[in-house]
């Protein structure tokens, strides 16, 4: 890889609670992540994965360290430029979806886009071909409390996709869905990433899963413990 | 943005319209209460001055006892003879109407009505204001030989007659009959709910021969002559009467004098009284609502305290979300509020009606509970939302 990184994490660590209760989640994590790649993040239970891509995400900040993107210092951003930069750069799948409720799987996909300032026909096209691509063509008026758990996550996949954002953040995507379905949105974060250049990070606990990206990143209490190119072997 | 934003805020309060209902609902039923209590007060305020208004500025009222009110502590009734002593005595004393009251049954043919009777002389229509609609006064021989004749108030002649117009019948009261030579033009009902055209009228000495058996004036109406001082003739009238009835320089008074002014401002500040007695009550409803409307919202705090770490992570500003929010609760306190100003406008007409006092639009009143209401709303609304939007977005998305 030349040139410089998309993404620079350098000494990130992410401390919880004071004093006595303080808690050491990231124990100072280094990642270089280069624009197109494709980087799955693996590792144990409560090993601070959701807490880097929470950071990653500029939806939390570290307690120490730098974040560099596209060699700005995120963590000297002010709020709104942080926002700014989830509207304009980032999509972010939630490992726990959060979807508005009773709120309609279209008008959920639609909410990047108004934040966008698009026009309401683009926005309604657009939303519409996202529910498409994860294959929810025909769902678009069902609240989430109508879908499935698996179509609630594609749900929330559509909506970091469709903006065609820079990088694609999303924590464990497949959690909830069967192996044939994770396969599809696989094959779609996949074209994604191959076709329009998106770059995707990606939290995962399963092995074929992982084998799609490109790269996989270990972390074990808080550090990278691994980082391998998939091919290289384990 | 604030299109978009506009969009958003209508979106939240259709996808939440249990909420959004109740908080409206808050908010009317505070707004309605309050301004029917007071448009209803306001009324009856209007309605009893209106009432004394209608007896005229310079009417005199003196009645035994010292209390307001017939038959109060045991003193003497006035007798005929005051009468003449009043009428030359007092020089600024227009019209001198001695009354004898009695409550009693009429009856026309199949029917009946109790009413009061009121024995008096014709200086009671001039001192009290009261037209002739039909028909005539009493006559000079009519008065002076006690003869069965009575003028009728507006009611008892609906009761009695229907459609018909009774001047030349015969009605019986009590054990005699009573021709009837004129018909009083109604003034309608009183603030306190009392009915003044309820009422027949005839000569003194028919009342005290054939219906209270004695010579007792139970209160006189005297009308101060134009441009002569009230209390002036009232002092004048009080020393005489002291005269007459005996009274050492050491006692009180046995009897009470009382002019328009004073009985006005008795019966309207007890009107008033009532009016913020009603406004209080109301305020507290109003409270209610706001009390409402704050556990709604605390209630729903941490479904949106989450929609906001929501938008947020997905791009919104800060400013966005508040200006949604702020829109919405705006949006709502202002659809409660004009709806609870339609309320209270309908049902204080109705009510205005059916009490028979006058609607009277209040502009402060109606003003005044709608900014509140809608201070309530968004404060409620606003500042909740206002604290979640500053948060990190994962701290919201996290909050239980
Ligand atoms: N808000 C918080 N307050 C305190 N501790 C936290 C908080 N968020 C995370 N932690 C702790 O930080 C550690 C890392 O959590 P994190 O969510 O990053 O784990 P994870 O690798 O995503 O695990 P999983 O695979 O179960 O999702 C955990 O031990 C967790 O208890
Ligand atoms: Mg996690």
């Amino acid at each position: 890889m030349s040139g410089s990184p998309l993404i620079r994490l350098s000494g990130v660590t992410k401390s919880y609670g004071r004093g006595h209760a303080e808690f050491q989640a990231l124990k100072g994590i280094d990642l270089d992540i280069f624009s197109g790649d494709f980087v799955a993040v693996m590792g144990p239970s409560g090993s601070g994965k959701s807490t880097t891509m929470n950071i990653l995400g500029c939806l939390d900040t570290p307690t120490s360290g730098s974040y560099q993107f596209q060699g700005v210092h995120v963590e000297q951003l002010e709020r709104n430029q942080r926002a700014l930069l989830r509207r304009h750069y980032l999509g972010f799948v939630f490992q726990g979806f959060n979807l508005l409720a009773r709120t309609t799987a279209l008008e959920n996909v639609e909410l990047p886009l108004i934040y966008r300032g698009e026009p309401a026909a683009a926005r309604h096209q657009a939303a519409r071909a996202a529910l498409e691509q994860v294959g929810l063509k025909g769902w678009e008026s069902h609240t989430p409390a109508e879908l499935s758990g698996g179509q609630q996550q594609r749900v929330a996949i559509a909506r970091a996709i469709v903006t065609r954002p820079e990088v694609l953040l999303a924590d464990e995507p497949t959690g909830n869905l069967d192996t044939r379905t994770s396969h599809e949105i696989m094959e779609l974060i996949t074209s994604l990433n191959a076709k329009l250049g998106i770059t995707v990070l990606m939290v995962t606990h399963e092995q074929d899963v992982a084998s799609y990206a490109r790269r996989v990143v270990h972390f074990v209490d808080g550090v990278v413990e691994s980082d391998l190119r998939n091919g290289e072997g384990y | 943005m604030l299109w978009n934003t506009l969009l958003l805020s209508l979106r939240a309060i259709r996808r939440n319209l249990m909420r959004s209902f109740l908080t409206v609902l808050g908010i009317v039923i505070g707004v309605a209460a309050v301004v029917i209590m007071v448009t209803l007060g306001n009324g009856a305020t209007r309605s009893v001055s209106d009432q004394i208004s209608s007896m005229g500025s310079n009417l005199l009222m003196v009645m035994p006892g010292q209390r307001f009110g017939p038959g109060s502590d045991a003193a003497p009734s006035f007798k005929s003879a005051d009468i003449d002593a009043i009428k030359s005595q007092i020089s600024s004393a227009e019209w001198v109407a001695p009354v004898a009251g009695k409550s009693v049954t009429t009856v026309y043919q199949s029917r009946n009505w109790p009413t009061m009777v009121s024995g008096t002389s014709n200086d009671y229509f001039h001192a009290g204001n009261w037209e002739i609609a039909s028909g005539r006064m009493f006559a000079e021989g009519e008065e002076r030989g006690g003869k069965a004749v009575c003028v009728m108030g507006e009611t008892v002649r609906k009761k009695l007659f229907g459609g018909q117009n009774p001047v030349g019948c015969e009605i019986r009261v009590k054990d005699f009959s009573c021709e009837v030579v004129g018909v009083l033009k109604p003034k309608g009902q009183s603030g306190m709910g009392s009915d003044q055209d309820d009422s027949i009228v005839m000569p003194l000495k028919t009342v005290q021969r054939r219906l209270t058996g004695n010579q007792d004036v139970s209160r006189f109406s005297i009308s101060v002559r134009k441009g002569a001082s009230v209390d002036a003739a009232t002092r004048q009238l009080t020393l005489l009467l002291r005269e007459r009835r005996k009274i050492s320089d050491s006692e009180e008074d046995d009897f009470r004098v009382m002019d328009t002014r004073q009985i006005a401002q008795t019966l309207t500040s007890t009107t008033k009284i009532l009016t913020m007695l009603l406004s209080a009550v109301a305020a507290v409803s109003l409270l209610v609502g706001g009390i409402g409307i704050m556990n709604i919202m605390l209630v729903s705090v941490t479904e949106r305290t989450r929609e906001i770490g929501i938008r947020l992570a997905i791009g919104a500003l800060e400013r966005e979300v508040l200006l949604q929010f702020l829109i919405e609760a705006v949006v709502l306190a202002g659809m409660g509020g004009l709806a609870g100003i339609a309320l209270a406008t309908g049902a204080s007409v109705a009510l205005a009606h059916a009490m028979n006092i006058p609607y009277l639009f209040d502009l402060k009143i109606n003003l005044l509970s709608f900014l509140f209401s809608a201070a309530i709303g968004v404060v409620f609304g606003f500042f909740p939302a206002r604290r979640a939007a500053g948060l990190n977005p994962i701290d919201a998305l996290r909050h239980e």
